[in-house]
């Protein structure tokens, strides 16, 4: 009785076994007909978008898309964060820096039809300046806020004076705006996908500012979810949220270089490794955020990884109002010497990673090589500490965060172990104080003072130098602890100087006082990478992550 | 058993509402808050106030639990803080993914762990036995990313045989209908797309089912043990019934009961998402947006998500329940 039973138990195994390896093959085929077209690219990337309409955006994710549907006045040079002209063909201000004349591009059209001109520009800045309710919401319309601070009429007093003064039609293909101050946001910041230009007929007809639900619990309108329509080389098909992929296709009445890749497809992976994994099964031909271990693998590999220069920085923030001792510049100047940030960046960084000098990176205008560098020596911050009162030791709150990677930050733990070990050999006792990124880490290190020293970073928005170090320094915060009226007076004067050379002498003055005044400790620039198939080339890596797809190609 | 279902779901009326207040009180006393993780790296104390504000989390916290059970019992469970989407529409577009997932892997659990279970009791201390046993243990130890990372890199990234992620190619044209997607592909005749469907899930299915089929195995295999000693199986097998016969209505049918009940608790933990599993093979369930709503303490979809999870837990019991009556006559729920 039992081998027949046995028997027929094989049997069944076996059948399964072959129809599963039958299964396996018939898939196969299939991937092989439905991928490697070089009519479809497949992107790989971390999260979803939060929104498709880029005006009420602040995240990368949704940015990549509006990068591809949209165009804005002026955009980041490829490959760089210089401004040129995008849909604008010339910009320039009048004598008083206040009144801007943008000479527009001819023959360009929305998705829908619609023609773009002045009406179009104009039409756009007067929805974000007249956004009223909810959409003045920091949490809806952030963008906006940072860089032109309020609007028509503020709805909450905190809201300052708006940036924005008006916009003018003066004929089809001019438009002036006008500004209220001068200011080193201004034009840099209009290449932010933030202010990317909708086609108005869109805008109205799906009801872009009719935001849904109560101010605590709000529901983006139906053009942010499902019509996103602009002028960019790919127009937008769907958004298929439940398989958490965003598919475009390409613009055949694109006023330029046609895309060369027909349907682009931004599929969201969350776990790194399974983007690696997909990548290599060839499911993906392209995927965001290179661990940098996998920078060397992956190029091995034969696939074309892309290095973007790095556009961001990792700093020790020192906090002078909570402990006495940090108040002190020869500690500060301890802590600074104490570190050896070359290890640092030649054990923890991706290859082309550089030691941070200033508080931004290089390829901004301001930049100044003339700073006190700080270069490690041990022996140097024993003697500040003793100088300071400190020669018996003294003992820090060090704050690192946990369950988080940023591209300035690729293994916050393991720096700062380097970090605790440097500063221990200089008779600095670390506490370790490990935080989860949000939101414990975030909000512990940038309120109140019951901080010592913590590490975080900055990825930069636009091609200006303020956006770094006017963002940190420029006024009293509590990350920091101090109040420096010389300093943000200085800040002050760079923000308004209409003169850019003269703004860009400011800001190397700017630099040489920060690191002279040392409120922290720049690490380290890291350039993020991307990678895309071995076949497909084409593609521009940005260090502001405006990668433009248009351009790819399969070249095999 | 009309009663005894009805009164079960009354009971669950002041579970729900207990639940929903620890859980909110709990959920508002963890430090920080939503408006963290929206506005990240850019936030400034500042604007972290003024977030809070509008989202009323400045108010106390009974008026938010009032302001929240107001929206509940109209049937709101309000909308996602992160993605501005309401909580139900963002469930139901994860929840038929979950689903799905947890049906293949039961399926892949019941169908090879009951009669593996069954065979290493009748031939106990045999190879088959002695590997079953072995093999299950295995399955537990195991962790899920490290098997789902193995399972994956050999069967789709070696072999091809497999697609490594996601529910379905999103080159396909589907069209979806309820968001099952290889039911969407069955009703519109949509063969390739239900196919690939299919296709997607038998990996991360396949590695879900490893825990679940590791326990069913052993408790087959207790279970049928115990039984096989029974007199009653004895007098059968005196008796002159078939062999077929012993074993299906004698031995099998006693040994379902704490198959069944495992088989329920496993099911109802599975449905609360695989968040692991989801994770490796990028499959889009509700695993990975609580975990998601986890970290950026998306009060309204942790509420809404947690409610319904455990109203989908009872329920699932309830059948469990139900079901023992039906396989053994001697069981009457009352």
């Amino acid at each position: 009785m039992r081998a027949p039973r046995l028997r027929t138990a094989a049997a069944v195994c076996a059948v399964a076994a072959l129809a599963l390896a039958a299964a396996g093959c018939a898939s196969k085929r299939d991937q092989e007909t439905t991928s490697n077209k070089p009519e479809k690219l497949v992107f790989g990337v971390a999260g979803d978008p939060k929104t498709l309409d880029p005006a009420l955006a602040s995240d990368g994710e949704s940015f990549r898309v509006a990068r591809q549907v949209y165009e804005t006045l002026v955009q980041p040079e490829p490959g760089t964060a210089k401004i040129v002209p995008g849909l604008a063909t010339e910009f320039k201000p009048d004598s008083t820096g206040l009144v801007w004349t943008f000479k527009l591009k001819q023959g360009v059209k929305f998705h829908d039809g619609t023609d773009f001109n002045g009406e179009s520009v104009c039409f756009n800045f007067n929805r974000w300046y007249n956004w009223k309710g909810m959409l003045q919401s920091q949490d809806v319309s952030s963008y906006w806020q940072d860089i032109w601070g309020g609007f028509a009429k503020n709805e909450d007093p905190k809201l300052g004076p708006s940036l924005f003064k008006s916009c003018t039609v003066k004929d089809a293909s001019t438009v002036e705006i006008a500004i209220t101050k001068v200011t080193s946001k201004f034009p840099a910041a209009l290449a932010l996908p933030s202010f990317s230009i909708s086609s108005p007929k869109a805008l109205q007809e799906f009801k872009a500012d009719e935001v849904g639900g109560t101010a605590d619990s709000l529901t983006y309108p139906e053009y942010a979810m499902k019509h996103p329509t602009g002028t960019g080389p790919y127009k937008f098909v769907e958004w298929d949220r439940p398989n958490k992929v965003v598919k475009l296709t390409r613009n055949d009445a694109y006023n330029g270089t046609k895309a060369k890749i027909k349907d682009l497809y931004f599929q969201t992976i969350s776990d790194l490794d399974a983007r690696k994994q997909a990548l290599r099964a060839g499911s993906i031909q392209g995927y965001d955020l290179v661990a940098p271990q996998d920078v060397k693998v992956l190029k091995g590999e034969g696939f074309n990884v892309l290095t973007r220069p790095a556009f961001n920085i990792l700093y020790l923030a020192i906090n002078q109002s909570g402990n006495p001792a940090l108040a002190k510049l020869e500690v500060r100047q301890a802590i600074a010497y104490a570190l050896d940030r070359k290890s640092i960046v030649d054990s923890k960084y991706p290859e082309g990673s550089t030691v941070a000098i200033n508080f931004h990176p290089s390829s901004l205008e301001g930049y100044n090589d003339a700073v006190t560098k700080y270069d490690y020596d041990v022996n140097k911050a024993k003697t500040l500490l003793a100088q300071a009162g400190y020669a018996n030791g003294l003992t820090l709150r060090f704050g690192y965060p946990t369950e988080v990677t940023r591209p300035y930050m690729p293994d916050p733990k393991g720096i700062f172990e380097l970090m605790k070990t440097n500063l221990e050999a200089a008779g600095i006792k670390i506490e370790p104080v490990a935080l989860k990124w949000t939101p414990d880490y975030l909000n512990k290190m940038t309120t109140g003072k019951d901080h010592d020293i913590h590490l975080l970073g900055w990825t930069g928005d636009y091609g200006d130098a303020y956006n770094f170090i006017g963002t940190f320094f420029d006024r009293q915060k509590d990350e920091w602890g101090f109040n420096n009226p010389t300093l943000f007076a200085k800040f002050a004067e760079a923000d308004k100087e209409a003169d850019l050379q003269k703004r860009y002498a400011l800001y190397k003055e700017l630099n040489k006082m920060l690191l002279d005044f040392l409120p922290g400790v720049p690490v380290a620039h890291g350039p993020p990478s991307l990678v895309l198939a071995k076949n497909v080339g084409g593609v521009k890596a940005s260090p502001l992550t405006d990668e433009r797809y248009y351009t790819a190609e399969y070249t095999g | 058993m009309f009663r005894f279902v009805v009164r079960r779901l009354l009971q669950l009326i002041p579970v729900l509402l207990g639940l929903s207040l620890l859980l909110f009180v709990w959920l508002h006393r963890l430090p920080g808050g939503p408006e963290t993780a929206l506005l990240g790296e850019r936030g400034t104390p500042e604007t972290r106030a003024m977030v809070r504000k509008q989202l009323g989390l400045d108010q106390p916290i009974l008026v938010q639990y009032g302001r929240f059970m107001k929206r509940m019992l109209t049937g709101d469970l309000g909308n996602s803080i992160d993605t501005k989407q309401p909580v139900m529409q963002e469930f139901l577009d994860r929840f038929p993914g979950t689903v799905e997932l947890t049906i293949t892997a039961m399926i892949f659990a019941i169908g090879i762990g009951i009669p593996l279970g069954y065979l290493a009791a009748r031939r106990r201390a045999s190879w088959l036995d002695n590997m079953s046993v072995a093999g299950s243990l295995v399955a537990v130890c195991v962790p899920i990313f490290f098997l789902g990372y193995l399972v994956k890199q050999l069967l789709a990234v070696n072999l091809g045989w497999f697609p490594p992620a996601g529910r379905q190619d999103v080159t396909i044209s589907a069209t979806h209908v309820t968001n099952f997607y290889v039911v969407d592909g069955i009703l519109t005749g949509e063969w390739d797309a239900a196919w690939d469907a299919i296709m997607h899930l038998v990996l991360p299915g396949l590695t879900l089912a490893s825990i679940p089929l590791a326990i069913i195995v052993r408790i087959t295999r207790a279970s049928v043990l115990e039984v096989l000693g029974e007199d009653y199986v004895r007098t059968a097998r005196a008796k002159g019934l078939t062999e077929r016969r012993i074993r299906g209505r004698h031995i099998l049918r006693n040994a379902m009961l704490p198959i069944i009940t495992v088989m329920g608790l496993l099911t109802g933990g599975l449905l609360s998402g695989a968040v692991l599993t989801e994770t490796v093979f990028a499959f889009t369930g509700i695993g990975q947006f609580v975990r998601q709503s986890i970290s950026n303490l998306d009060y309204p979809v942790l509420m809404g998500f947690i409610m319904i999870i455990a109203l989908i837990y009872v329920l699932v019991n309830l059948v469990v329940d139900v079901s023992y009556g039906l396989i053994d006559p001697r069981v009457r729920v009352r």
